[in-house]
């Protein structure tokens, strides 16, 4: 029982190694999703057992070592927050599968994949949640976004689902890199990876200069994950998956994963301005923006989409706004603000009570209709009364409307933004009056997109010719999971406060961690005559006057340009930036010898010449040189001359001619510099090389005149100039800085040591005889090559060719 | 001395560059001849010049010429010979096979 957190980490793991046995053992006869069901039920009862405890103010942590020596143990730790996710990922889990073993055709899917992935994506997201290890937790957040991109492109035969998976996956990625680097700047500035011990030095990470840097990139991460605007587009996409796993992933559990993240952060961060206005202000942004968007909507799923992008972005706003609690420390503007984190909580329980069931029901009308489309669907009312009953409840929770939970944390949430006006922090003065009134007009869209969802689905005028199937009421075990979760949204409703004893306080207390005595708390359905009720009487009169008159107004939606979108935005980026690459590339990778020399010259002149001009290294008078005798001055001479002629020469024969010249000069300089060994081996070395190039004269290829462009030339010249300079100046400069006297006067011992009167053939054989063997080998593999470069010319390739 | 040489080299290195820039294979084959001369000149110059006698002992000399310079130079022209060797069968069967020798029309596979 000591490491039970630790085990139900694990134990979707597991089942997903012996999912497919399973699979192979009894499909088709069982559905593999029987099986499945255990691992979601079995948490969701264990989890259970620990509410006494944390409702207590108590925490439970357990650890196993990872990687000891870096520090890094896989640390499971269980407060009020990660209970609250962990009964929603265990309870919503077992729901979802229950649902899918319903809607996923036993016969015609590929199950095992389906289960391997989802139960992949429950141990990731219980293992995200649980742990205390900030780089554990980088570890399973990046899980979720491997088995939500395996998720989103399940029938992976479509196009679309490809697209959905890739936006996803490109997006959430960059997210959450970007927290990696957040992450590790916490830990440098902590000097830990427990966010515990995080937590107790504070102080010290608000003062560092990290901090900034640290927060933008943890609330990217956060921000991509969770679907905020402008990070948003990749979820309307993500309704290519299976409606079960939009169900799941994409209303109930990864989405909600930035949320955590967030709130886990936000005794870290809260309480300094810019966290509060990043956060509340890019969840009022994401508020308004998914709700506008969502009343646009032609198919059912994208409608919910853009209605979980909004309610995320209410639930983050939330989260911001409470964040001011830190900065008044412990007082009564303190708990006014931490109501916020409450609400946002408190909506966030509800959001996957009432989206998951939502998203049940359009699975259901999908399957039994064969469409999605508003325009298709409608009168659906008498033929399937269950699920319109079930789509009600979900809806007017959404909408925020009696007797259903979303009212409750609708008023909260007006109630949280109103008392942020009363008592201003962080220059909210100035923007303060606009936060009601930009909450206020999502609410408004809010309600209008929840009409939309139930009346244009079930009431007004039957069209069968317009779907695929009879429409008819579903079978009874796809809609006993909705069931549940609507009566938990009216179950909440009459009885919030059990929920907000068990989960909200502490909850409370894990975020922030000032209030460990909890708040005084009691949700109320009726809180009198006040503004927020007159707000949500606003919201109510104005929306559905708004929706008597849709046809009117949304022609306004076709006024906004395509080409202004952000997803338009994004594809546009993508290919641009494929563009780009594929015109640099093009550009400097020319398939020519002579540019990729021209760059590797050009390097060596600048980096060679750069560091002997910056370090001053250039110096041309050195003190002990060698006197010039005429000999030696006719010999350079004639090597020069020789060098041109090899340079200038039209004919090839006059070339190797030239080139011979240079290597008998370098031979005969060998003899005036002492160096008869040298002076033998040059001689005899070109004279073979002379004697192969004659050889092969009439077979080689003719000189030609160089016909390229004066430009092309004087390129090929300067780069030439430089490097002959660079190289002088570098000889030079080696020859005026001796640092250490040669090493050469142990080698004079050659006759004792060796017994060699020759120095340097005793170098060569004895002293470095190992650079001679490899010498020798270099001779026999050149060897070889040439002759089966011969060799296989005679086999007859060439003519073939 | 090490000066004029020391100009003698980048000289070499000069001419041998403006060979191996050039489009047709066998200024490339002479380009980096030249340049490998270039190269043992300076590995010499570097070792000092004119220090002492032959590197033989048994002389009546006492003062040598730097050995070491003059065995890393011995390896140093074998290996180029080979180099050199293989290099230029190997551009005698480009230009059987390909008929050309122009660098430009030397250019990778179609496909890639």
């Amino acid at each position: 029982m000591v490491f039970l957190l630790l085990f139900m980490i694990f134990l979707p793991f597991i089942f997903a190694i012996l999912t497919p046995f399973l699979y192979k053992l009894f499909a088709p006869r069982v559905h593999t999703g029987w099986f499945v069901a255990i691992v979601p039920l079995s948490v969701f009862v264990l989890l259970l057992q620990y509410i006494p405890v944390i409702s207590n103010g108590q925490t439970i942590y357990q650890s196993v070592p990872w990687i000891p020596s870096l520090g890094v143990n896989i640390t499971a730790y269980l407060d009020g927050l990660s209970l609250i996710f962990g009964l929603l990922i265990s309870g919503v889990g077992f729901l979802v599968v229950l649902y899918s073993i319903y809607y996923m055709s036993k016969e015609r899917e590929a199950l095992h994949n389906f289960y391997v992935y989802m139960l992949l994506f429950m141990g990731a997201m219980f293992g995200l949640v649980f742990s205390d290890n900030i780089l554990v937790l980088y570890v399973f957040w990046e899980l979720t976004s491997i088995s939500s991109f395996l998720l989103i492109a399940y029938w992976y035969q479509r196009k679309n689902s490809r697209y959905g998976a890739q936006k996803s996956m490109l997006i959430t990625i960059f997210g959450g890199l970007a927290m990696l680097s957040g992450l590790i700047m916490l830990s440098m500035m902590s000097d830990s990876y427990n966010i515990r011990e995080i937590l107790s030095e504070v102080h010290v990470v608000t003062e560092s200069p990290l901090f900034l840097p640290a927060m933008i990139l943890l609330l990217l991460g956060a921000f991509t994950k969770s679907a905020q605007f402008p990070f948003s587009i990749w979820l309307p996409d993500a309704m290519e998956a299976p409606t079960p796993i939009s169900a799941y992933l994409h209303s109930a559990t990864m989405v909600k994963a930035g949320i955590y993240l967030v709130a886990r952060f936000t005794a870290v961060f809260g309480g300094s301005s810019e966290w509060f206005w990043i956060v509340s202000g890019v969840g009022l942004i994401t508020l308004v923006y998914g709700s506008i968007n969502a009343v646009n909507q032609k198919d059912l799923k994208a409608l919910l989409a853009y209605s979980t992008i909004s309610q995320l972005g209410l639930i983050m706003s939330l989260l911001g706004l409470g964040s001011a609690s830190l900065y008044f420390g412990n007082g009564d503007e303190s708990t006014v603000y931490a109501m916020a984190i409450i609400a946002s909580m408190f909506h966030l329980i509800n959001h996957s009570t009432f989206k998951g069931s939502l998203f049940m029901v359009i699975g259901i009308i999908d399957h039994e209709t064969g469409t999605r489309d508003i325009r298709k669907l409608g009168g659906l009312m008498s033929l399937m009364p269950i699920s319109f009953t079930l789509t009600i409840i979900g809806s007017f929770a959404m909408a925020g409307l009696p007797p259903f939970n979303g009212f409750l944390s609708k008023e909260m949430f007006f109630t949280s933004i109103l008392t942020a006006v009363e008592q201003p922090v962080f220059g909210m003065k100035m923007f303060g009056l606009f936060v009601p009134i930009i909450a206020w007009i999502a609410s408004v869209f809010t309600f209008i997109y929840c009409m939309i969802l139930v009346f244009k689905t079930f009431t007004g005028k039957h069209q069968p010719e317009k779907i695929d199937k009879v429409a008819k009421e579903a079978p009874i075990g796809m809609l006993i999971p909705p069931a549940i979760l609507a009566i938990l949204v009216i179950g909440i409703f009459f009885f919030p406060n059990v929920v907000g004893k068990n989960f909200l306080q502490p909850a409370l207390m894990a975020i922030l961690p000032i209030h460990s005595e909890g708040v005084g708390l009691t949700i109320k359905a009726w809180h009198g005559w006040n503004t927020e009720l007159f707000m949500t009487i606003g919201v109510v009169l104005f929306g559905s006057i708004m929706y008597i008159f849709l046809k009117r107004w949304t022609v306004l939606y076709h006024f906004f340009p395509k080409t202004l979108t952000l997803n338009h935005l994004y594809n546009q980026s993508l290919e641009g930036t494929e563009m780009m690459s594929y015109k640099v590339t093009n550009k400097y990778m020319t398939g020519k010898m002579r540019d990729y020399l021209v760059y590797i010259f050009g390097f060596m002149i600048v980096i060679l010449g750069g560091a002997l001009w910056l370090s001053d290294g250039i110096t041309f008078l050195g003190s002990n040189q060698a006197g010039v005798s005429i000999y030696e001055g006719v010999l350079l001479g004639a090597m020069v001359i020789s060098g041109f002629a090899v340079l200038l020469s039209k004919s090839r024969l006059t070339a190797i001619i030239a080139l011979g010249a240079l290597g008998y000069l370098v031979s005969l300089f060998f003899v005036i510099f002492r160096a008869p060994d040298l002076a033998l081996t040059q001689l005899v070395v070109e004279t073979v090389t002379s004697a192969l190039f004659l050889l092969c004269f009439y077979h080689l290829p003719k000189l030609r005149k160089e016909v390229s462009r004066i430009q092309f030339k004087l390129t090929n010249a300067v780069i030439s100039i430089g490097v002959g300079t660079v190289v002088t100046l570098l000889a030079l400069a080696v020859n005026n800085h001796r640092l250490f006297a040669s090493i050469s006067n142990f080698f004079e011992q050659s006759y004792t040591l060796a017994g060699a009167k020759n120095i340097v053939n005793a170098i060569l054989v004895d002293f470095r005889g190992f650079d001679t063997m490899l010498e020798i080998l270099v001779l026999c593999i050149a060897g070889l090559g040439v002759y089966t470069l011969i060799k296989l010319q005679l086999a007859g390739r060439d003519r073939k060719e | 001395m090490e000066t004029l040489i020391s100009i003698l080299v980048g000289l070499l290195f000069s001419i041998g560059t403006y060979l191996v820039l050039s489009k047709s294979l066998i200024r490339i084959i002479l380009g980096t001849s030249i340049i490998s001369h270039g190269v043992n000149l300076l590995i010499l110059t570097m070792g000092g010049l004119k220090k002492g006698g032959p590197p033989l002992l048994g002389d009546i000399q006492t003062a040598f010429t730097d050995p070491l310079p003059q065995a890393l130079i011995l390896t140093a022209i074998v290996i180029n010979f080979a180099v050199t060797a293989l290099f230029l069968v190997l551009s005698y069967r480009t230009y059987k096979v390909t008929g050309t020798d122009d660098m430009d029309r030397l250019r990778g596979n179609m496909d890639e």
